[in-house]
């Protein structure tokens, strides 16, 4: 067999492994629009059908009646946001003393920030819920927008990226009399969109999804989030599959929106949250 | 004025650098040093915690329900690793043959890690159900009957396996392709001068060079899996099938919140520490050899 012949044969292994692949990928979430888009009726059909008939949006007007769906949403969506604008100053600010100012001590404290990444979530989960507890904040927005603002692992990202910043150009600006305050907002900040975007994304992802904490510290409607909220859809004895889809639906478009307009940086956040375990 | 631009200096780094050092103070170092303290005492939430030394963890190591999540975990820990690592790598080193359409690709085995576990959990309990699921129909298409996945002990937690290797494939794939595209062409070149066939090159070259991101995946992945909690819950909760998947992030989950055994669940969550603790060490020293050698 000669190479250019070996090459196109291996080349249509690939492309249908990758494509069978593909399929398996999406193949979930097309089920769950099908299903969303169904009456009751012909969900229960056998053979399954992935086009239904009769296209209905019964589920989505059920779902919303039947839920404060504007409520959760609003939830995730403010939660996430603050979070992660919080993050983004906090953990820019100190980053920029980790990377900047020099100061007996610093390296001390930097090396405890990253300690505390070694530090599973869980291990902290009592006494959060006692803290909170205490100060009379479970279920308040408090309690879960304000543990999620301090991030060790957001200040370590931006350090990483500020070191990577000349200096040239703050020093151009402290001779002509610049503040610390002015250089970070008007010229360190501004030149790090790059690492600013991967500290958004994974902040905004890491709040949207986050699961654990809200199911924990909020009982009520009010204050919970999307993902949980779809706990709440599942009845003790029956599921209405078509309206926990709309629902599962709702929770997945907004992220899956975001994703597909900056997948770089998702892709590279990801890959770096999720080394830091 | 040394005084001053001390002074000066000094109130920059506290407005700088508080807000984050007071709130991981309070939210997470406090919480770490109490979480210690608590686990060796008892406390229900009632009254104040009385200090009863190691007895949550002599506890812990003695009860049967800590051994059965810790092998649930393993079961979990060891169906889980080597398929997505088959299939990650699998993937990844087609993509790496510098295919048309890598980014379409890689985008579309990426959606499933974006998306929240809650609501994956949601649409494979769906597809896993027994009756009308998706994944029985396909059984039966070759003449399988398929089991009740969620509600059968047997296959609880290979559902539960199967799902998480579908959502974190994209995840590892992601490391691989970078591990990969960091071997150079130079090697490759050399062996097919000497007439070295694919396979070969795959065993001699592939192989060897993509070992320190091979076993840095493994060490994040197992660290990983130590705390798997969310598609376990949303799976299993309810069915009948909940004790025999309770790993042990819900057996924290169970003990803190649901009984407010508030010491014993420090306990446990500090012994689930050490558990990921043993593997942080392995994979820091590792790294720091292999950046040093390259």
């Amino acid at each position: 067999m000669n190479k250019s012949k070996k090459k196109i044969i291996l080349d249509i292994l690939s492309y249908s492994i990758l494509i069978a692949g593909s399929l398996m990928m999406l193949a979930p979430f097309l089920w769950m629009i099908s299903t969303s888009l169904k009456t009751a009726d012909a969900t229960f059909v056998m053979p399954p059908k992935w086009i239904p008939d009769n296209i209905t949006f019964i589920n989505y007007k059920n779902v919303i009646n039947s839920f404060p769906m504007f409520r959760f949403l609003f939830n995730s969506i403010f939660i996430s946001v603050t979070i992660t604008l919080g993050q983004l100053l906090i953990c820019s600010m100190a980053a920029y003393v980790f990377a900047r100012i020099e100061f007996k001590g610093r390296n001390a404290l930097f090396l405890i920030y990253l300690g505390t990444l070694m530090i599973p979530s869980q291990a902290t989960l009592t006494p959060q819920y006692i803290l909170m507890n205490y100060l009379g904040w479970v279920n308040t927005y408090k309690a879960l927008i304000l543990p999620g603002m301090f991030s060790a692992f957001g200040t370590f990202l931006m350090r990483q990226y500020f070191l990577t910043i000349p200096r040239s150009l703050e020093e151009a600006a402290f001779i002509d009399g610049a503040s610390h305050l002015r250089v970070f907002f008007k010229i360190i900040m501004p030149l790090s969109k790059p690492g600013l975007a991967t500290l958004t994304i994974t902040s905004f992802m890491e709040s949207w999804n986050s699961f654990l904490w809200p199911l924990i510290i909020t009982s009520d409607d009010k204050h919970i989030t999307l993902p949980l909220a779809l706990t709440r859809m599942q009845g003790r004895w029956h599921t209405d599959y078509n309206l926990l889809m709309a629902g599962t639906l709702i929770t997945v478009i907004p992220i899956l929106i975001v994703y597909l307009l900056a997948q770089k940086q998702f892709i590279k956040g990801i890959t770096m949250t999720g080394i830091k375990g | 004025m040394v005084g001053d631009k001390g002074i000066k200096k000094f109130l920059v780094i506290c407005i700088f650098l508080l807000p984050s050092l007071i709130g991981l103070i309070l939210f997470k170092g406090i919480p770490i040093i109490w979480s210690f303290l608590l686990s060796f005492t008892k406390w229900d939430l009632i009254g104040s915690p009385r200090w009863i030394g190691l007895d949550n963890y002599k506890n812990i190591f003695a009860d049967k329900d800590f051994w059965s999540a810790l092998s649930h975990t393993l079961y979990f820990i060891v169906g889980y690793l080597p398929l997505v690592i088959i299939f990650a790598l699998l993937i990844a080193l087609l993509l790496n043959r510098k295919i048309k359409g890598i980014t379409a690709f890689r985008a579309i085995y990426f959606i499933p890690v974006i998306s929240s576990w809650v609501a994956v959990s949601m649409i494979w309990k769906w597809l896993y159900n027994s009756q009308y699921g998706v994944i029985n129909y396909f059984l039966s298409l070759i003449g399988i009957t398929g089991p009740a996945w969620l509600q059968d002990p047997r296959f609880a937690m290979p559902a539960v396996i199967l799902t998480s290797v579908w959502k974190d494939t994209g995840f590892l794939m992601i490391m691989f392709l970078a591990g990969l595209q960091n071997i150079s062409d130079d090697y490759y070149e050399a062996a097919e001068i000497d007439g070295a066939s694919n396979i070969k090159k795959f065993f001699s070259i592939t192989l060897p060079l993509l070992a320190p991101t091979t076993f840095f995946v493994l060490i994040i992945s197992i660290i990983n899996s130590f705390q798997v909690f969310d598609q376990v819950w949303v799976m299993t909760q309810g069915e009948p099938t909940v004790a025999y998947t309770e790993v042990l992030v819900v057996q924290i989950y169970k003990y803190g919140f649901k009984y407010y055994k508030m010491g014993y669940a420090s306990a446990l969550s500090w012994v689930l520490f050490l558990i990921i603790f043993i593997f942080t060490i392995i994979q820091n020293r590792l790294q720091k050899r292999w950046v040093d050698y390259e």
